[in-house]
């Protein structure tokens, strides 16, 4: 089984690789875009089948360690067959 | 005094830091390594520079899990000075010992350059009583995630609580090569205190001024009041 983790900059903090990308795109004619926020992907493989038991450790490891909760956003989705 | 230097893979300025402490004190600080999980009482314990490793995941996020943390934080308990400089201030905000977060710099650029630091108006502290309010030091900064960012009604607390240990500030004999403000840090802070004053994270490194060929030795004096009056 397995978690992923999907890490993003809470709205407010200031995103500046995510703006140094928005000139990029600016520069390349992509001028739709008004705004670039990055963040980060963290997948998990777990020999655990059990998809609550999964959550609740994934849900533990973002809390202790994956992400700093001061400026992070996550979200977790399982997904059952790898 | 008694102190130590926590050395962990990826720290780069642990012995700068012993250099200068040995400038001040004859006792030669105790290196020790993120794994120890005894040693004896000591009366400081400063976290140096570097890039613990490797800045993996977020700066300081594996460092402030490793064993060792847990007898800082008793050092801490005991009352124990802790100084975090660079890498150890973010090792110390992962370790929740400081509260807010250190983000990547404003303009993106791994800054290392000359600032001029201010002393604030804080609460008690052997990391500021030794100054006049407002004194200032030319120290420099080199890093890249030196942003300090925290929620607005946190930094009313510090600002409140008199914890923001200095501000960078303009000061009086700028040149080019002096900058304000090297990473466009909320409120221009460039250290904090703990509730208890014991505790200092700060990003400039005084152990890089203390010497005439660093360019300056307001690192040296600051590290020798500090040092003072931890001793009291």
């Amino acid at each position: 089984m397995r978690a992923i983790v999907n890490i993003s900059l809470k709205q407010g903090v200031l995103d500046p690789q995510g703006q140094a990308i928005q000139n990029s795109l600016s520069n390349l004619g992509f001028n739709n875009c008004n705004n670039v926020r990055t963040g980060k992907q963290i997948i998990l493989d777990f020999q655990d089948n059990d998809e609550e038991q999964v959550f609740k450790e994934t849900e533990k490891m973002c809390e202790t360690l994956l992400v700093n909760t001061v400026i992070e956003n996550y979200d977790i989705e399982i997904i059952k067959e790898i | 005094m008694r102190s130590g230097v926590a050395i962990f893979p990826g720290s780069n300025c642990d012995r700068d830091i012993i250099v200068a402490i040995k400038k001040i004190t004859p006792k030669a600080p105790l290196k020790l390594w993120h794994k120890d999980t005894e040693f004896p009482n000591l009366d400081l314990i400063v976290i140096p520079g570097g890039f613990s490793f490797g800045d993996y995941l977020r700066c300081g996020a594996l460092a402030a899990r490793s064993p060792i943390i847990r007898n800082i934080k008793n050092h801490v308990s005991r009352g124990g000075s802790l100084l975090g400089i660079c890498n150890g201030f973010q090792i110390l905000i992962e370790t929740g010992i400081l509260p807010g977060s250190l983000i990547r710099n404003k303009n993106l650029l791994f800054t290392c350059k000359e600032t001029i630091l201010e002393i604030q108006n804080t609460i008690k502290s052997p990391f500021t009583e030794g100054f006049q309010i407002g004194e200032q030091f030319k120290i420099p900064v080199a890093h890249n995630e030196g942003n300090y960012f925290a929620p607005k009604p946190l930094l009313e607390e510090l600002n409140n609580e008199g914890r923001i240990a200095f501000k960078y500030v303009k000061g009086n004999n700028l040149d080019n090569n002096v900058s304000y403000n090297p990473n466009g840090s909320s409120n221009d802070i460039a250290g904090i205190l703990s509730e208890n004053g014991k505790v200092l994270g700060m990003m400039p490194h005084p152990e890089r001024a203390i010497n005439s060929l660093h360019g300056g030795t307001d690192g040296l004096r600051f590290l020798t009041k500090c040092i003072e009056h931890i001793v009291g």
